[in-house]
C-alpha cells in the first residue's frame, strides 16, 4: 500500500509533468526532422533552426526584441535606481503617493495599461512609434526594478555613504564609489528582470507596436494564425534558452562578484 | 588672537529641533585646538545630534558652528575636512583595507606614491600594517575599528569625531582600545570630539568633559572637576556613586559654608570663592558626597578615640551597615544613618565590616559639595 508520502510525491511529479511537459514537447519537436510538427519524431536535425536563421521576418523580429529589451532594461534600471534612491534616502512631500504610482503598473491589468497609454498618445495626436513601444515597456518593467533595488538599498546602511562624504567624496562620487557597488547585484537582477519581461511581453506590445514592426512574441503569434510550423518550435526553444539561461548567468555572475569582494 | 581662533570648533547658540521636539537646546561650546573633548550623557540626551551637527550630517535649526574660525553652517560635509569614526565602523565592504584607508586621499591632491606612504604610516600607527590586502569581513571587530580610525586620520582632518566607537567591542578590547585611541590622539595632537555614555571612558580619556542631559549642557570641565565638583544633582548622580542630601545653609563665607541636614547634624562644606554669592543664609540646597569619601570606622573601637584623631574639618555621624557588597580590594557598604540610606565605598584592610555593625562615618569639608536646589 503506498504511504502518504509517496502519494504526495506522485502528485508533485504529475503537477510538474503538467507544467513542463508541453515545454519539453516544444523543445523536443524543434529538433524533429519531419515536416510536420508532431510525434513520432523521425530523426534529429537542426533544420528548423537553420530555417529560422534564413527567415528574414523572424531575424528582424529577433533584432527588434533584442534592441527593445536592451533599451528597456537600461532605461528602466537607470530610472529605477534613481527612483529607489529618492524613495529610500530622501523624504519629501507626496512621497507615499509617488511610491504607489511607481508600483501601480504591476497592479493595473496590462490590457488597461496598454489601452490607457494608447489613448494618451491619441490625445496628444501622435502616431504609434517605436518610442511609444519602448515607453510602454519601461513603464511596465519599472516596478520590478524599483522593488528589487529598493529592497537592497534599505539594507545598505547610511553610514557607508556618510563615511564616504566625510572623507571628501561629493554626492555623485559617493554614489558611484560606494552606493552603486553595494547595490550592484540588485541592479543587475533588476536589469535582467526588465530585459526578460520586455523580451516575452505580448499584450502591451500588440497594442503599442507601430505597423510593420514585430517582436518575437508578436511574430510567433502572427505565424500561428497560418499554421503550426515546426519553425515555431525552434523559435520557442531559442526563447526558452534566452529567458531561462540569461537570469541564471546573471545570478552566477552576481555571486562571483560578491565572492571576489570577500563579501562571502 | 581672538577667542574663536584658538578653538578648533565653536558652537554659538546652537539649537536643533525636530518639529516641536527640541533635541538640543541652545548650546555654546568651544573646543580647544588639539584637545580631547567628550560629550557624556545618558541615551537620548542629544550627544549624537550635537556631533552630527558639527560633522554637517544634521542641519542646525539655529545658531552657528565655526571650524577653525570659519562659519561652516552651509558647508557640506565633504568640504569640511573631518575624520569620522562610526559606532559600526562603516568600512566599505567592497574595498580592501588599503582602498578603504586610501579613500579620502583620492579627493585630496595626493600622488599615488604619497598616498601609499601615508596609508602605510596610518596602518603602522594603528598597528595593523599586515592587513592592507584584506577585506573588512576578514578582520575582527577590534581590527575593523582600528582601520576605521586609520581611514579617518590619514586625511589629516581638522577635527576627529567619534560616536561611541568602542561600544561594539567586548569589555577587554574596549579598555585596550581606549588606551590605544588616547595614545594616537595624543601623538597626532588632533582635536577630538568623542561621544559616549560610559563615564569611565569619559573620565579616562578626556581633557574636557561636557555632561549633557535632555538636550542641555549640564557642566563642562576637566574629568576631575566634573567628578569632584559636580555643578548639579544630575552630574553628581550620573558620574560615580553619590549620596545626595537635602540641607539648609546656616552661614556662608569665603572659606566655605556651614550646612544643616535633617538627621545628620551640621557640616562644613567647601565652596569655591565665586560660589559664595550663590548661597544665602537659610537657602535650601542639596549636598553631594561621593560614596568613596565617606570613611567608615567600626564604633567598637570607641567613638571618642576615633573622633580624637580627626582633623578639625572632619564631621562625624553614627550609622549602621545594612548590606555589604564585597568586591575584593574594596567593599561597597549600604548604611542607615539619621533616617537616610547612604552608600560608602571603602578599601578593605584585613576584614570588611559586617552587616549590622555600628559605624562612625567621617566626612571632610572639602568632599561635601553644595548644589543649588
Ligand atoms: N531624525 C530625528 N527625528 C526626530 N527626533 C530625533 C531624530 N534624531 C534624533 N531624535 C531625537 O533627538 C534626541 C537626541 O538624540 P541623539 O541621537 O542625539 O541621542 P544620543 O544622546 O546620541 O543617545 P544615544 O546614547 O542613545 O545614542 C532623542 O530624543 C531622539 O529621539
Ligand atoms: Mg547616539
Amino acid at each position: 500500500m503506498p504511504s502518504g508520502w509517496s502519494l504526495i510525491r506522485l502528485g508533485t511529479i504529475l503537477v510538474y509533468l503538467f507544467m513542463f511537459a508541453p515545454v519539453a514537447v516544444v523543445v523536443l519537436l524543434s529538433f524533429n526532422s519531419s515536416q510536420f510538427g508532431s510525434f513520432p519524431m523521425e530523426g534529429v536535425s537542426f533544420r528548423w533552426f537553420v530555417e529560422l536563421w534564413n527567415n528574414d521576418a523572424i531575424v528582424r523580429a529577433f533584432q527588434t526584441s533584442l534592441v527593445l529589451g536592451a533599451l528597456t532594461s537600461v532605461i528602466s534600471t537607470t530610472l529605477g535606481v534613481l527612483g529607489s534612491l529618492a524613495m529610500v534616502r530622501y523624504s519629501f512631500p507626496g512621497k507615499n503617493l509617488i511610491a504607489t504610482a511607481l508600483i501601480a503598473p504591476i497592479l493595473v491589468p496590462e490590457v488597461v495599461l496598454a489601452v490607457a497609454l494608447l489613448l494618451f498618445l491619441g490625445a496628444l495626436g501622435q502616431p504609434k512609434s517605436f518610442v511609444l513601444l519602448l515607453a510602454g515597456h519601461v513603464i511596465f518593467t519599472l516596478p520590478f526594478v524599483v522593488l528589487v533595488v529598493q529592497a537592497r538599498l534599505v539594507g545598505v546602511r547610511r553610514e557607508y555613504e556618510e563615511a564616504a562624504m566625510s572623507l571628501g567624496a561629493g554626492p555623485v562620487q559617493t554614489f558611484f564609489q560606494v552606493t552603486l557597488p553595494l547595490i550592484l547585484p540588485a541592479v543587475l537582477a533588476g536589469g535582467l528582470f526588465a530585459f526578460t519581461i520586455s523580451f516575452d511581453d505580448i499584450t502591451g506590445t500588440l497594442f503599442w507596436k507601430p505597423g510593420g514592426v514585430e517582436t518575437v512574441p508578436t511574430q510567433i503569434f502572427a505565424m500561428l494564425r497560418n499554421s503550426i510550423s515546426p519553425e515555431i518550435n525552434a523559435l520557442g526553444t531559442v526563447m526558452i534558452v534566452m529567458t531561462v539561461a540569461l537570469p541564471l548567468l546573471g545570478a552566477a555572475a552576481a555571486r562571483r562578484l560578491s565572492r571576489g569582494r570577500g563579501g562571502g | 588672537m581672538t577667542e574663536a581662533t584658538t578653538h578648533a570648533v565653536t558652537l554659538q547658540k546652537v539649537v536643533k529641533r525636530y518639529g516641536d521636539f527640541t533635541a538640543v537646546h541652545q548650546t555654546d561650546l568651544g573646543i580647544e585646538d588639539g584637545s580631547f573633548l567628550t560629550l557624556l550623557g545618558p541615551s537620548g540626551c542629544g550627544k549624537t545630534t550635537t556631533l552630527r551637527m558639527i560633522a554637517g550630517l544634521t542641519s542646525i535649526t539655529e545658531g552657528d558652528i565655526l571650524i577653525k574660525g570659519t562659519r561652516v553652517n552651509d558647508l557640506p560635509i565633504h568640504k569640511r575636512n573631518l575624520g569620522i569614526v562610526f559606532q559600526n565602523y562603516a568600512l566599505f565592504p567592497h574595498k580592501t583595507v588599503q582602498e578603504n584607508v586610501a579613500f579620502g586621499l583620492k579627493y585630496r591632491k595626493v600622488s599615488a606614491d604619497e598616498a601609499r606612504r601615508r596609508v602605510g604610516e596610518a596602518l603602522e600607527l594603528v598597528q595593523l600594517p599586515q592587513t592592507a590586502d584584506r577585506f573588512p569581513s576578514q578582520l575582527s571587530g577590534g581590527q575593523q575599528q582600528r582601520i576605521a580610525l586609520a581611514r579617518a586620520i590619514v586625511i589629516q582632518p581638522d577635527v576627529l569625531l567619534l560616536d561611541e566607537p568602542l561600544s561594539a567591542l567586548d569589555a577587554n578590547l574596549r579598555e585596550d582600545m581606549r588606551v590605544e585611541l588616547k595614545r594616537i590622539q595624543h601623538s597626532l595632537g588632533i582635536t577630538t570630539v568623542f561621544v559616549t555614555h560610559d563615564q569611565s571612558e569619559a573620565l579616562a580619556m578626556s581633557d574636557r568633559i561636557v555632561v549633557m542631559s535632555a538636550g542641555h549642557v549640564e557642566q563642562v570641565g576637566s574629568p576631575e572637576e566634573v567628578y569632584n565638583r559636580p555643578s548639579s544633582e544630575f552630574v553628581a548622580r550620573f558620574l560615580g556613586a553619590s549620596n545626595i542630601l537635602e540641607a539648609r545653609i546656616v552661614s556662608a563665607d569665603r572659606t566655605g559654608a556651614k550646612v544643616e541636614t535633617q538627621g545628620l547634624g551640621t557640616f562644613q562644606a567647601a565652596i569655591d570663592q565665586d560660589e559664595t554669592r550663590r548661597f544665602a543664609e537659610g537657602q535650601k540646597v542639596k549636598l553631594s558626597i561621593r560614596a568613596e569619601k565617606l570613611a567608615l570606622t567600626a564604633t567598637g573601637k570607641g567613638a571618642a578615640e576615633v573622633a580624637s584623631g580627626d582633623a578639625p574639618d572632619i564631621a562625624r555621624f553614627d550609622g549602621r551597615v545594612t548590606t555589604v557588597d564585597y568586591q575584593g580590594q574594596v567593599a561597597r557598604y549600604f548604611l542607615e544613618a539619621g533616617g537616610h540610606q547612604l552608600q560608602a565605598i571603602n578599601t578593605i584592610d584585613e576584614h570588611p565590616l559586617s552587616e549590622g555593625e555600628a559605624v562612625s562615618v567621617g566626612v571632610r569639608a572639602r568632599d561635601v559639595v553644595v548644589l543649588p536646589q
